[in-house]
Order: C-alpha cells, then sequence, then structure tokens
C-alpha cells in the first residue's frame, strides 16, 4: 500500500518534470522559428547535470528558468563541466569517458568523442586550446584540441615504469598551460607543462601519501593539494617552487583515530578560502574543519550535520554552505567565517548533491537530486528564488568558470 | 507571558501537538520494522540507493568508478551472503564502507540479490 502510494508519487514529480520539459522544447520551436535571435552574453548562464537521463539543462539565472536541454551525453553518473574561453562552449566529461563539446546559446552538441572507458573529470588549459580528461581507465590523461576535439597528447599513468596503470584524480589546470593531477593506485601528483607546445614535459613526484582521492588548486593557481585517502594529512604542491616538492600538511587531516565508514568521497574542489581561514570538509566525521593557510595548521573544527561533502565559500567570502552525503543529504547548513558559528540550516529535499553561486553571489543553487529539483536561494535570507524541475540533478556550473583558474 | 491568541504561536502549539501525535502514532509500526529510526526502506527506495548512492563510487550502470566495476560478471565469483557481509562490513583497506550503521541486514541481502542477479524479490 504504501509502496504504491509512494511510486505514484514519484512518477507524479516525474511526470511534472517531464511536462516542463515538454514546455522548455516548445519554447525553444518557437524559438527557433522567429528570425535571428537577439544576441545575448552567457555570463548569467549555468549548466545543469541531469545525471540518470544523461541531459544538460541550460539555466539561465536572470529569468530563473531553464532555456534549454541537451541529450545524448551518455553516463552522466559522475560528471563534471568547464568553459571555453569565452563563456560560449562547455566541455562535459561523462563517467562513460565521453567528452561532448556543448554550445549553450546554441542549445546543441557541437562535438562528441568517447575518449577512454571510464573518466572522473576534467580541465581546460589557460589559454583555452587544450582541454584535458582524468580517465580511470586506461588510467591516465588524454589531452585535445578545444576545437575539434582531437587528441593531442596522451598520458599514460604508469605505475613506476608501468604496463600498470593508476586511475587519475584531481586534474587542474595551472597557470603557464600546465596541468596537475594525482594517481591514486600509486599515490604520486604529476605536472605536465604545455607551456612550450603538444608535447608536454611531465615532472613526477613520487610517494606523496596513500590514495589521494581527489585535489584542488587555489584560486590563485599556486598551491595543489591533494587529500589523502589511505592515511590522514594532505600533499601540498607549491606550484611558485616546484623545485621544493611535494610537502605533508595537516597530518591530522583524515580519518583520524577513529575511522568513521566514509558513505562518499568529499569533494575538494570547493574548498572554500575565506580571508587567510580555508573550510574544508573531515573524511568520515560530522566537521567542517578550519585551517590556516599561511601556517597550514588546522586552528579549528565546526560540528555539522553530517560527513560534509561540498564546503563552498559565498563570493563574499561572509559565509560557507555545506551539504552532506547520504543519510543525511537533505540538508544545507551554513557556517558564519567570522564567528565558525552556524547561522542557517535548509531543509531543501533528499539528495541535495551540489551547491553553486552566482559570480557575484547574489544567488546558490542547490541540486536536490531524488526530489527531482534545482532550487535558488538568496543567500542572504536563506529564502527560495526558484524552484525548477529537473530530473536526478546533480553538478552545477556556472559559465563564470570561464574566467577562473583551476574550474 | 505567552499570548494564545498569537497566531505565530497558536500555529507553533498545533503543529507541535501534530508532530507528537504522530511520532506516538508511529510507535508500533516502527517496532514491527525493527528499527525505530526509520521506516523500513521500499524496493523504488532501496533500487534508488543502490544506484544512485553505490553508483557515486561504483558507477549509475555499475560499471566501475574509483569503485570496482558490479556487473553480474565482475561479481560472479562472490555468493550473495559474501556481498551482503561486504555491504554491511565493509572491506577493509579499501575504500568500501561497511554501511551496517545506515543499511538493515535484510536490506543489504535485497541489493546483493539485485545486483547478482536483476531480481531482488
Amino acid at each position: 500500500m504504501k509502496r504504491t502510494a509512494f511510486s505514484a508519487r514519484f512518477f507524479a514529480t516525474s511526470f511534472r518534470a517531464a511536462r516542463s520539459l515538454i514546455a522548455v522544447g516548445g519554447i525553444l520551436i518557437l524559438a527557433a522559428c522567429a528570425s535571428a535571435p537577439t544576441p545575448r552574453g552567457t555570463a548569467d548562464l549555468a549548466t545543469v547535470i541531469a545525471r540518470a537521463t544523461g541531459q544538460v539543462a541550460i539555466l539561465d539565472t536572470s529569468a530563473k528558468q531553464f532555456i534549454g536541454i541537451i541529450d545524448g551525453l551518455g553516463d552522466l553518473s559522475h560528471a563534471s563541466i568547464v568553459y571555453s574561453r569565452d563563456g560560449r562552449f562547455a566541455f562535459v566529461f561523462g563517467r562513460d569517458g565521453g567528452l561532448t563539446k556543448v554550445d549553450i546559446l546554441g542549445h546543441k552538441i557541437v562535438k562528441r568523442t568517447l575518449q577512454a572507458g571510464n573518466s572522473i573529470g576534467g580541465a581546460i588549459s589557460q589559454d583555452g586550446k587544450l582541454v584535458a580528461v582524468a580517465n580511470y581507465e586506461p588510467g591516465g590523461v588524454r589531452v585535445f584540441n578545444s576545437d575539434t576535439l582531437e587528441m593531442v597528447a596522451d598520458i599514460p599513468a604508469l605505475v613506476g615504469d608501468g604496463p600498470d596503470r593508476s586511475k587519475v584524480i584531481g586534474l587542474v589546470d595551472a597557470p603557464d598551460n600546465r596541468f596537475v593531477f594525482s594517481l591514486w593506485d600509486s599515490g604520486e601528483i604529476w605536472v605536465a607543462d604545455f607551456s612550450t607546445g603538444n608535447t608536454p614535459v611531465i615532472t613526477r613526484y613520487k610517494d606523496v601519501g596513500i590514495q589521494p582521492y581527489d585535489a584542488l588548486i587555489t584560486s590563485n593557481g599556486r598551491y595543489y593539494i591533494a587529500g589523502l585517502f589511505g592515511e590522514d594529512g594532505m600533499a601540498l604542491l607549491d606550484l611558485w617552487h616546484p623545485e621544493n616538492g611535494v610537502k605533508r600538511i595537516l597530518d591530522h587531516y583524515g580519518k583520524g583515530q577513529e575511522r568513521l565508514p566514509v558513505y562518499k568521497m568529499p569533494h575538494l574542489e570547493g574548498w572554500a578560502i575565506a580571508g587567510k581561514r580555508a573550510f574544508v570538509p573531515a573524511v568520515g566525521h560530522h566537521e567542517v574543519l578550519v585551517i590556516d593557510t599561511e601556517t597550514w595548521q588546522q586552528i579549528g573544527a565546526i560540528p555539522v550535520h553530517g560527513q560534509p561533502v561540498f564546503v563552498m565559500a559565498h563570493p563574499d567570502n561572509r559565509h560557507v554552505w555545506v551539504n552532506f552525503s547520504v543519510p543525511d543529504y537533505d540538508t544545507v547548513q551554513i557556517i558564519d567565517t567570522e564567528s565558525l558559528a552556524i547561522v542557517g540550516e535548509l531543509k531543501p529535499g533528499k539528495g541535495v548533491l551540489h551547491m553553486e553561486f552566482s559570480s557575484r553571489g547574489d544567488q546558490i543553487w542547490l541540486s536536490v537530486r531524488d526530489d527531482n529539483k534545482v532550487i535558488g536561494y538568496n543567500p542572504y535570507t536563506f529564502e527560495p528564488i526558484a524552484e525548477l524541475p529537473l530530473p536526478s540533478p546533480s553538478g552545477i556550473f556556472m559559465s563564470s568558470r570561464a574566467g577562473k583558474i583551476g574550474l | 507571558m505567552y499570548d494564545l491568541r498569537n497566531p505565530v504561536l497558536g500555529a507553533a502549539i498545533a503543529l507541535t501537538t501534530v508532530m507528537m501525535l504522530t511520532v506516538f502514532s508511529s510507535f508500533p509500526a516502527s517496532a514491527q520494522n525493527s528499527t525505530l529510526e526509520r521506516p523500513a526502506r521500499n524496493a523504488h527506495d532501496l533500487e534508488q540507493m543502490v544506484r544512485q548512492d553505490c553508483g557515486s563510487c561504483h558507477g549509475m550502470t555499475f560499471k566501475g568508478g574509483l569503485g570496482s566495476p558490479l556487473l553480474p560478471e565482475n561479481i560472479a565469483h562472490y555468493s550473495i551472503d559474501d556481498l551482503t557481509t561486504i555491504i554491511l562490513d565493509g572491506l577493509p583497506g579499501t575504500a568500501m564502507p561497511p554501511w551496517r550503521a545506515i543499511v538493515t541486514p535484510d536490506e543489504a541481502a535485497w541489493m546483493a540479490r539485485y545486483l547478482k542477479t536483476g531480481d531482488p524479490e
């Protein structure tokens, strides 16, 4: 009986989502029939991944509506997006090795290639000419011409001298046309330098720690920091001084003495740096850790609702927003970076997977996977400003990422 | 001190009353489900959990990710009991966590059957 009721509700939700998408489709057809469209910018557009249906929706954050949806992007169960230098094209990295270039003004796929069997994410070079993809299978990084998606470099992540390969994680772009990434299986950080052309100069940093699981680069492109799953601590590479090698920081960061189960790998990309404090998700523990970015020492721990996944700083740095892993992923908490107090708590729905601020911070958008919706909030009043249906939404990516190092 | 004509307070009291009634009336049902913290997950919830939450690491189509692939041919050498135990207790030395704190043994067995045979019931 209960099951029937639930299913009915589920299908009703799905139907509402489908109906809205049909409405969007109708608008698009009408738009296509009209004469030349009015030119517009892309800086207020975002892309949202619909992970279960292999779609990407285009969100107009000014109109607070979806204005397009693109099908046929494959398995997006773990997907991410970077933008072309002009903010017009989105490069979508799918789980199944798919690399797809999407025109977010024309609402269509421009090019698509299945470049590997299993991928985790990608990056675009500082000059916008190269798109790199981190692959699990075959383990390594492949680099493509961003215009044509033709492969220009293949970097197998060899364990030692090979032939075994490692899964690659934490791929980011760094200044002067470099890509930096980590090897999960063999505990290395590699820098691939494309500053002199399409034959990269590779520098390998070995023994950085056991099982690096994700990494970030600070917004100025100076520090690359990998989280370690297999042991406590993080591995830091100072790209101003790569000759100094990788050093270990935050020896107590990690699962610690009491090894709690980790239901979902925290994401480090959203590592919030507000002033000289960084706010990072603890691994397994129900805490957000506060780090001094001058000494790289932990200076505090804030008890939170569950295991944090993303810790995202508001562009004005006053607050950080935190979401959580299963089973606590119906909740979002907001921390004041000055007092370290929790100043807000929201229950947007079941399965809050991702959060993204507009570039100036007047909005924040949340994806609520199991409720098949994306919700926008006013980040000052914590009041919703829009609720838009989309099946199983996950990552939300503002096109303003086009102008940011490491995103 | 508290003005009961205050509509906000009145609503709050009414809501609290409803919540208390809900809590008390749900006790017998909870007891049958052997957990007091939440009702048992139904088949839809379980399928959603396997696809989406296990899929975070193993891929929504079970072709693998940071976690190993879970297609029937990948797990042929494990019995349903083996898989149930792995789900409940994890695999030490790997990133596979023990799910016992949030998944019951019956639910884990359902997931194991789902992965092995596609016919969890």
